[in-house]
């Protein structure tokens, strides 16, 4: 390649801007995208993925945006994988990036770090660290509406309260990651302070679909209950040993990532009983989904293979994540009398979102989900889960909100988290009044 | 002292007690160990194919069971009947193996293995590609029923228990014997089956006698492809049909380590090893290292091959001198 070459390049790169920061323009607020829309877990990432897109498309089409600036949403693929997804954050982090959604608990504990130093806020909504849940040691994540150790809390109330977990044995079934390991903690202490027995049966990834071995030691142990830390392909195939061994699935309870239409549809009817917990709604009938449907997917601009995908636990997940966010992208914005906002001032548009019964009505989603509150030290939001059942062809919502035990698993959470930065010097948490 | 005795009492002794106290259960996980043994027999045999008759390390050979298994149902949900599906699928492998040979194979004759292995590397990643492409990245379900295979299951009641038999598996099982068995005719009594155990023995020889490489690798990548459709089918049928079956072919290096990358008897003696003794050791000596050995013991067995036994039990000792 001549000078005259690379002279010109030099010339058209500057002319055209590529390379610019996006949102340096005075209107948008840009928000990158980290999905897995290929690869083993690409069944849980698409429909996650459509329902984020799909709602900031439709409030850039129904209200000109959020305050009047249009949101940009740039996907980018990380194929659930943790070097991926941090390739992702730096490659996108300069354009502006108000906020990362990692949708990956090893992503997620790769960015915690990063991001009190480019101020830029990561969201794990109901993923990742459970101890980011304390603010004051984690001002930069948030983790609402709940963590896994506080589902894992609903879900024993649940069992509690349906025969009672003292003197039961609960075998835990899990994905041998991060992910699935993140709630042991929880679950080894409350078996002490509850007095219960655990049974644990590790999956690696690479025997998701060759579980039967597990499965025989659940045959062998008999636990009272089983509950499931699964993704992607591992759901459905458990699910399937479960009915295999004849397992009673009425006391089988997966979390809410092991608990959509895309990990049963493939069981069907001998998934039939299946328990799952859940923080967001299912269906189409809720307003703003019928805005998504009129605004987005008539016309053509969604993602989504079918329309009748739209509703699925897993698409109205992303759709309340993007919920979240725009929230918090209308504080930030009140707060700043200005529509485009930065990393920190989304940050404290996450700290003082405050999504009640009332203002999810006005949003088109009564009912859809608990309100969430948060606060300078609470990223959690204290959410509650319900229970859904499959039918053997959708699930059905079978228990109201379940509350946390937020009394025990608080205190363990400030320990988690003191740990956490126990050894991190340089991490800077923030005092609350 | 009595430490060390516990602790032999529980490694080597505890578990024994355990087979023989439910001997029901044991009879049940040998059942699992025999088709999943059987499964990865299958996935190892579509890579001994290829290397029999071309000293290629087939990379691809575990995307072309998602391939196969993703064009089978993605015709099916197009409204194609399933016997119809079925045939078209064995006709999409064909035309994928006459391309591969075309395409890839010809332009590389006589280059070093590494070369072939880098080239199916490359091929996974064409096919990966146009496999999210096409069918997308979403989980499908197999149409077992639509194939005319059973999903139901049957009871055996013995030793005061009862073994329970999933009819999937027993199909499994009896179409993996009869494919070896096809597989060792088509070698056996064959022209182009003697052909290509020519071309297995000593290329130029082959050569030298008018047997057409070109033929024969097309027509083993072919059955590769059959091999990987069937593997698709039953590993689908287990769970669902998604990128991850992927995955579960990296348990065949195991079985071929230890079966031989030349025997079709050797793939199906490891696969049964791999297959057995994982889901007995998971289940009596898994609590013991906290579960989820299943994921290491293929390969720890593997390593001790290595160390042992390189050529791996029906495999050929080469012997290079200088």
């Amino acid at each position: 390649m001549n000078i005259k070459k690379l002279g010109a390049i030099a010339v058209a790169l500057a002319t055209f801007g590529v390379g610019m920061p996006v949102a340096q323009a005075e209107d948008t607020l840009f928000i990158p995208s980290l999905t897995y829309r290929t690869g083993p877990f690409a069944g849980g990432g698409i429909p996650f993925a459509d329902g984020f897109a799909d709602y900031f498309n439709m409030l850039n089409e129904r209200d000109g945006g959020i305050g009047g600036a249009k949101v940009v949403v740039e996907e980018c693929e990380t194929a659930y994988n943790t070097q991926k997804g941090v390739e992702c954050y730096e490659a996108t982090k300069g354009k502006g990036a108000l906020v990362y959604n990692p949708l990956s608990t090893g992503i997620t504990l790769a960015l915690i770090p990063k991001a009190p130093v480019d101020e830029i806020p990561v969201f794990s909504m109901g993923y990742g660290l459970s101890a980011a849940a304390i603010g004051e040691k984690f001002p930069w994540t948030f983790v609402y509406p709940t963590t896994y150790w506080n589902q894992l809390s609903s879900i024993l109330k649940y069992i509690d309260a349906n025969g009672g977990v003292k003197d039961k044995k609960i075998g835990f079934i899990y994905l041998d990651v991060g992910y699935g390991k993140e709630p042991l903690p929880l679950l080894e202490n409350l078996s002490e302070s509850m007095g219960f027995e655990v049974a644990k049966y590790p999956v690696g990834v690479k025997e998701m679909q060759n579980q039967s071995a597990q499965w025989l030691n659940v045959r062998k142990d008999r636990p009272d209950w089983m509950i499931m830390w699964g993704w992607g392909a591992m759901n459905p195939t458990a699910v399937k040993e479960a009915a295999k061994i004849r397992y009673p699935l009425d006391r089988f309870i997966g979390n809410w990532w092991a608990g959509s239409h895309n990990d049963l549809n493939s069981v069907g009817k001998s998934g039939k009983g299946y328990l799952a917990a859940n923080f967001s709604g299912i269906g189409q009938e809720y307003p703003a989904v019928q805005d998504i449907i009129t605004h987005v997917v008539d016309k053509g601009n969604s993602k989504v293979a079918s329309k009748d995908d739209v509703g699925n636990v897993l698409y109205n997940r992303g759709m309340y994540n993007a919920v979240v966010l725009a929230e918090a992208i209308m504080v930030a914005q009140a707060k700043t009398g200005t529509k485009s906002i930065t990393g920190a001032d989304m940050r404290y548009g996450l700290e003082n979102i405050n999504l009640d019964d009332a203002r999810l009505k006005e949003l088109g989603l009564e009912g859809f989900t608990g309100a969430l509150k948060g606060s300078c030290a609470d990223h959690e939001g204290a959410g509650s889960v319900f229970l859904q059942q499959w039918t053997g062809d959708d699930w059905e919502k079978v228990s109201d909100l379940i509350e946390p035990m937020n009394d025990v698993v608080r205190p363990l959470l400030e320990e988690a988290a003191d740990k956490y930065v126990s050894d991190k010097p340089d991490f800077k948490g923030q005092a609350c009044g | 002292m009595e430490g060390l005795l516990t602790g032999l009492d529980t490694f080597l002794i505890a578990p024994f007690r355990d087979m023989a106290s439910l001997p029901d259960f044991l009879l049940q996980v040998v059942w699992e160990g025999f088709v999943s043994g059987i499964l990865y027999a299958l996935i190892a045999l579509g890579f001994v194919l290829i290397y029999k008759a071309s000293a290629v390390f087939n990379f691809a050979q575990g995307i072309m069971v998602v391939f196969s298994a993703l064009v089978l149902v993605s015709l099916f949900d197009l409204g194609v009947p399933a016997w119809l599906a079925l045939i078209i699928t064995i006709g999409v492998m064909g035309l994928l193996a006459l391309t591969i040979e075309r395409v890839v194979l010809r332009k590389l004759v006589n280059q070093h293995e590494a070369i072939l292995l880098m080239a199916t590397i490359g091929l996974t990643l064409v096919l990966k590609g146009a496999g999210q492409l096409v069918f997308g990245g979403e989980p499908k379900s197999m149409i077992t029923e639509e194939l005319g295979l059973s999903t139901g299951s049957t009871d055996w009641e013995v030793f005061g228990g009862f073994v329970i038999f999933q009819h999937i598996d027993i199909a499994a099982a009896v179409i993996a014997i009869i494919m070896v068995a096809a597989l060792a005719l088509f070698f056996s009594r064959t022209r182009i089956g003697r052909a290509l155990r020519a071309v297995a023995d000593d290329h130029q020889a082959a050569l030298s006698v008018g047997i057409s490489l070109n033929q024969i690798w097309a027509i083993v990548w072919f059955a590769s492809g059959i091999v990987a459709l069937v593997t698709g089918i039953m590993w689908g049928a287990r769970s669902d049909v998604s990128f991850a079956l992927e995955i579960i072919a990296l348990k065949a290096l195991a079985v071929l380590i230890l079966g031989g990358f030349t025997s079709v008897p050797g793939a199906i003696v490891g696969g049964l090893i791999v297959g057995i003794g994982e889901k007995l050791f998971e289940v009596y000596w898994g609590p013991m290292f906290g579960g989820g050995v299943e994921a290491w013991f293929a390969y720890v067995l593997a390593l001790i091959f290595l160390l042992f036994r390189p050529q791996g039990m029906f495999g050929e000792r080469h012997i290079e001198r200088v």
